[in-house]
């Protein structure tokens, strides 16, 4: 039952895939512009020995650190500025200046600040990724029933376990949300980083494979990081629906 | 059966004197609101208290005040002698719209308290169980508040506040979301608690009957601003039972009470309509 139904979801994609092919070997469109299916499918396979995995691996290492840092960061600046006027006044005028940024201005910043290396990706995922977090995570706690926070106090919650017991799980949901967009902003910038410069990482290889003429190994390039992100929202998904299981 | 502390002398709380309190609401957006007042009222060591009056005259404004939620405006109100500073495990509350942890499940909204309290484990799953059952809850111990019906959440929440056995206890309509029949079950079962082990009660009600049934003195507060209108004795010879609550001099004072309350909810009707 549930297999059908896994099943059923991914029709469209396969159709997907078929109409694809179909229009590329149909010369409905340029095989520069979109290589037949197959064809990258055959890409995919080579280059899964020539480097693919060492490449996405090490793309995975960045978006994962940055992302992980932004969760951790932003959860506590979100909720430490919706509690404490003084965090609130420090941290607010930093995010107002953040806000309308657009992130990607900040790639040749990154990399003049930090180098070429890991830690440029990595800090520009971060604070790409920490923006939706602090900025959920604070409306969420200031939005926080105030009611709820009286009947832990009363009970004999201190201020700091009200905090953490209280406020954190009663923003749970909108916090998860704002994670959510995170998550998705992180393979964008990670892309978007290594496309412009870098070493190594799948935003490499696609810009290279690209240059050199190779359009069935760059889509199979985008392909795969494109699924990867999907799984990683997929998986999310489900996380978010186990952790907030109480809701219904 | 019971697990609470034995009746032979609960601790006292020393009653409630509550002297000369105003309260204004100052919304960021909007005319303030005054809810309280002048508001002055001398409450018992295990008094029993119930306070009515029209919906909007303060009477939640009022339990907020003495759970120490809110700062006082004006006027002082001690608890036991002492002013009170902020909320605490020494006033239990049970709120209008039960605020019960919807990440937690029943057995987990009751165990709270008590794990604020230190109790050791064997004695707070004991408690927890017991209060479990007495508000007939047994068998929803793992259910979330959001698979649980109004009255169903509102009798955790009674539980909830019964479990960490307070000094004093505030009540905000705490049967108003109860079906006649559970209503009944649960005015005498508090009965009998508050006879086991009497502490100071006050209990915010609609229910004119009720209010009478349960309270040693009832307070009847104006439309808003809420002020004491009225306060009536309604203690019966003999203490509370069956057979009184059926009498001739109860149904009097009950009828007597529903005037006082009805002119106020005219009153309050008019304002709101003007
Ligand atoms: N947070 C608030 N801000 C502004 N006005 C409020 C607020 N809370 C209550 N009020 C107003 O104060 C009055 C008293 O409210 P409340 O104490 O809840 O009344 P009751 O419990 O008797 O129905 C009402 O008119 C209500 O509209
Ligand atoms: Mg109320």
């Amino acid at each position: 039952m549930r297999l059908v139904h896994t099943l059923w979801r991914f029709t469209p994609l396969l159709l997907l895939a078929v109409v694809w092919e179909a229009v590329s070997r149909l010369g409905l469109v340029s095989e520069f512009a979109l290589p037949p299916f197959s064809d990258v499918v055959t890409a995919f396979s080579r280059l899964a020995d020539e480097g693919l995995w060492e490449h996405t691996a090490q793309s995975l290492y960045r978006g994962a650190t940055g992302f992980a840092c932004a969760v951790i960061v932003g959860v506590l600046a979100g909720v430490l500025m919706a509690w404490y006027r003084p965090v609130h006044i420090l941290v607010n005028p930093l995010l107002r200046c953040l806000y309308p940024m657009p992130k990607s201005a900040l790639i040749p910043l990154t990399i003049m600040w930090i180098g070429l290396g890991d830690n440029s990706k990595i800090t520009l995922i971060f604070i790409g990724c920490l923006l939706p977090v602090v900025l959920s995570a604070f409306n969420a706690a200031r939005g926080v029933d105030q009611v709820l926070i009286w009947s832990a106090r009363s009970m004999g919650a201190r201020e700091r376990e009200v905090l953490w017991e209280v406020v954190v799980p009663a923003a749970m949901p909108e916090i998860l949300s704002g994670i959510r967009i995170s998550l998705a902003l992180a393979f964008i910038l990670l892309v978007s980083g290594e496309l412009i410069i870098a070493n190594n990482g799948i935003g490499y290889l696609i810009d290279i494979l690209g240059e050199g003429g190779d359009y069935a190994g760059m889509f199979a390039g985008v392909v795969t990081i494109s699924t990867i992100g999907f799984f990683a929202d997929q998986g999310y998904v489900a996380l978010t629906r186990r952790i907030l299981a109480w809701r219904e | 059966m019971t697990s609470r502390t034995p009746p032979a002398e609960t601790p006292s709380s020393g009653g409630i004197s509550i002297r000369s309190v105003c309260h204004e609401y100052r919304p960021a957006r909007g005319r303030p609101v005054l809810a309280l007042d002048n508001i002055d009222l001398e409450i018992n060591d295990r008094e029993f208290v119930a306070i009515l009056g029209p919906s909007g005259c303060g009477k939640s404004t009022l339990l907020y005040l003495l759970g120490g939620f809110m700062p006082l405006q004006q006027g002082g109100i001690s608890v036991g002698g002492r002013d009170i500073t902020g909320p605490g495990p020494d006033r239990g509350i049970v709120f209008q719209n039960f605020a019960l942890f919807p990440w937690k499940t029943v057995r987990q909204n009751i165990l709270y308290g008590l794990e604020k309290q230190r109790l050791p484990k064997d004695e707070r799953e004991r408690t927890t169980r017991h209060f479990i059952d007495m508000v007939h809850l047994t068998g929803f111990e793992d259910s979330y508040p959001s698979q649980l019906s109004g009255g169903m959440k509102q009798r955790v929440a009674i539980a909830r506040t019964l479990a960490i056995n307070p000094d004093t206890l505030l009540m905000d309509e705490p049967f108003g979301a109860l079906d006649a029949q559970t209503r009944s079950l649960m005015q005498e079962e508090l009965l009998a608690i508050w006879n086991r082990s009497p502490t100071t009660v006050v209990f915010v009600t609609h229910d004119v009957r009720e209010a009478v049934l349960l309270a040693d003195r009832v307070v009847v507060m104006t439309a808003r601003p809420g002020r004491v209108k009225k306060i009536i004795d309604t203690r019966f010879e003999g203490g509370m039972n069956a057979e009184i609550a059926k009498s001739r001099p109860f149904l009097d004072r009950v009828d007597e009470i529903w005037d006082l309350v009805r002119e106020e909810a005219i009153v309050a009707g008019s304002a709101g309509a003007g």
